[in-house]
């Protein structure tokens, strides 16, 4: 296994998600499978190659300062399911 | 703190001045309407495309080129993955390893030593939005205007030593900003703001001790009361056998202390990586030239310019230069005058004062600098006596007046007469028998007294030195 069970609670907790026992056996091995596959790649000889910041030939795509007209709130808050006071609200973030 | 050293690094973070946002047109200006600068693009929907804000490239370019950093030809921005109801794409677009500038310095005086300080890194990054608590109902709000304004974060090395050293630091680097205009370093707006990594080590030791990072501090005041409280706690705890924890805590200016925050424990695994959705940033010789060429005369060129070219002391030129808005009043006032001790007196003493009571400043106060001058060259004529030019200050600095209609309206102009000030000067000696025995009898202070009574007897109006002269003449005939 190139993925441990601990490395999936830990991504799984970073991602917000509860795992059931169940779940964590099966990602393990899935995830697992996916790293593996990729792993493959490590067999390529890149000795010669730049590392890739962008996988296209573009470089410096820049836009003017210049202001444009923002969103409409109501119609940018249309998905958002609580909204109050012009803003949308969430259950308390406790610092 | 006798046995120990503490060692602080500042990371500040300073919103760029841009008209509008990192990746989209939304405007970036501070206080409006919650959520009303904001688009797609900047509350991170789905399947929109961020373009870069070429001035935030520019703007950092400039803070690399005036902190003496290298500017990296080659650059790129990364994904810094967390969750947090601020940040609605749960990432910030940051960077990681190839950061705009690099390699830098700043110095500036600590007492009467040079210091300098290594800059590690300035990077471009975007702002998170700003959380409000509802106490109505408990909840969170989320005002997500501020999201994608253009940031940069300037990493210090952890070249302090002292709260002192950290906030010179901090002071020069927001002269520096505040010069190049790439920010404008409000810090009761958060524009301007700094995290600080402070950790101790006994006297003689190399190693680093345990460093905590305290966030989000954004007054001076702040900064100077988080480190003393740090550095106590960590004493006490080596003191007492305890172990620092390497952790994040927070300020808390009104009630005085700080604490460890405990939700972000995790949340340092940020999996940084390259941003698919822009390109690569490859700055040219010709454009950073270009960027150098503009640069104003940075505060450390100005200060040893004054001195030179006004001859003014040390000490009131690194006080005028520290802000190019002060700088600027100073040097068209003097273009005016010509009297450059006279203005920074004005600027340092009685004005610096009424400016600090009425929070405001120089720009901001009625007295243009013209008038200023104006003032000043009414006293250097002699047409009034500095005692009254205090006066006619305080009626310019309320009204906005100008001094000659000021003292014309008053008939304040300063009576130079040797006739009129003999009479007063006559009638004071001969109301105050006493003083003038005490004169006589070689108490000094004595003259003092009668020169205040002569000036209170013309209003002030009279010429102090036509006073001296012939309150001598007749005390001595």
């Amino acid at each position: 296994m190139s993925v441990s069970k601990e490395q999936v609670k830990h991504i799984a907790n970073l991602a917000r998600l509860k795992l059931s026992d169940e779940e964590l056996e099966k990602y393990t091995n899935s995830l697992s499978d996916i790293v593996d596959f990729a792993e493959s790649l490590n067999e390529v000889d890149v000795s010669n190659v730049e590392p890739t910041a962008h996988i296209l030939k573009i470089q410096n795509v820049f836009r003017k300062d210049e202001l444009k007209e923002s969103f409409d709130r109501e119609e940018l808050f249309k998905n958002a399911p609580t909204k109050e006071s012009g803003c949308i609200s969430v259950p308390k973030v406790v610092e | 703190m006798k046995n120990y050293e503490v060692v602080i690094g500042l990371e500040v973070h300073a919103e760029l001045s841009t008209k509008t946002k990192m990746y989209c047109g939304c405007s970036a200006a501070f206080g409006s309407d919650p959520n009303t600068h904001c688009c797609p693009i900047c509350t991170g929907m789905p399947g929109v495309l961020p373009v870069l804000n070429g001035k935030a490239v520019e703007y950092a370019v400039k803070a690399g080129l005036a902190t003496n950093c290298e500017i990296a030809r080659f650059s790129k921005q990364d994904r810094k993955n967390y969750f947090y109801p601020d940040l609605p794409k749960a990432y910030q677009t940051s960077q990681y390893d190839l950061p705009l500038c690099k390699n830098g310095y700043i110095e500036f005086k600590v007492g009467d030593t040079q210091k300098r300080v290594g800059i590690t890194r300035i990077h471009i990054e975007e702002d998170a939005g700003k959380l409000i608590h509802d106490a109505y109902t408990g909840d969170t709000l989320v005002d997500m205007n501020r999201c994608a304004v253009p940031l940069i974060e300037i990493v210090s090395e952890p070249d302090m030593r002292s709260a002192e050293e950290a906030i010179n630091y901090m002071q020069t680097l927001k002269s520096i900003l505040e010069y190049l205009e790439i920010s404008d370093c409000k810090m009761q707006e958060g524009s301007l703001r700094c995290d600080v990594n402070l950790s101790i080590r006994p006297i003689g030791q190399k190693e680093f001790g345990t460093r905590t990072e305290t966030k989000n501090l954004n007054s001076f005041k702040s900064i100077q009361r988080a480190i003393e409280f740090e550095i106590q706690r960590q004493i006490d705890e080596i003191e007492a056998g305890r172990q620092i924890f390497q952790e994040t805590r927070r300020w808390d200016d009104d009630k005085g202390y700080g604490y460890a925050m405990r939700s972000k424990e995790d949340a340092h695994d940020y999996r940084y990586f390259p941003e698919p959705d822009l390109a690569p940033i490859v700055l040219s010789d010709e454009y950073i030239n270009e960027i150098k060429k503009e640069l104003p005369e940075m505060p450390h060129i100005k200060k040893q310019r004054y001195m030179s070219e006004f001859n003014l002391p040390e000490y009131d030129s690194e006080q005028i230069t520290s802000s190019k808005e002060v700088a600027g009043y100073f040097e068209k006032a003097v273009s005016i005058c010509n009297n450059p001790k006279a203005v920074a007196n004005w600027i340092m003493g009685d004005f610096a004062k009424m400016l600090n009571e009425s929070d405001i400043t120089v720009n901001e106060s009625k007295i243009l600098p013209e008038n200023l001058a104006k003032l000043i060259m009414l006293t250097d004529n002699q047409t009034i006596s500095s005692a009254i030019a205090k006066k006619v200050f305080i009626d310019m600095f309320e009204t906005g007046k100008n001094a000659q209609d000021i003292v014309n309206e008053k008939g304040l102009v300063q009576i130079t007469d040797e006739g009129a000030i003999k009479q007063i000067v006559e009638r004071i000696v001969s109301e105050n028998a006493q003083s003038v025995a005490d004169y006589k009898a070689g108490k000094d202070k004595a003259i003092g007294f009668l020169v205040g009574q002569i000036m209170k007897e013309s209003k002030g109006k009279a010429n102090p030195q036509v006073v001296n002269k012939l309150l001598l003449e007749v005390l001595n005939k």
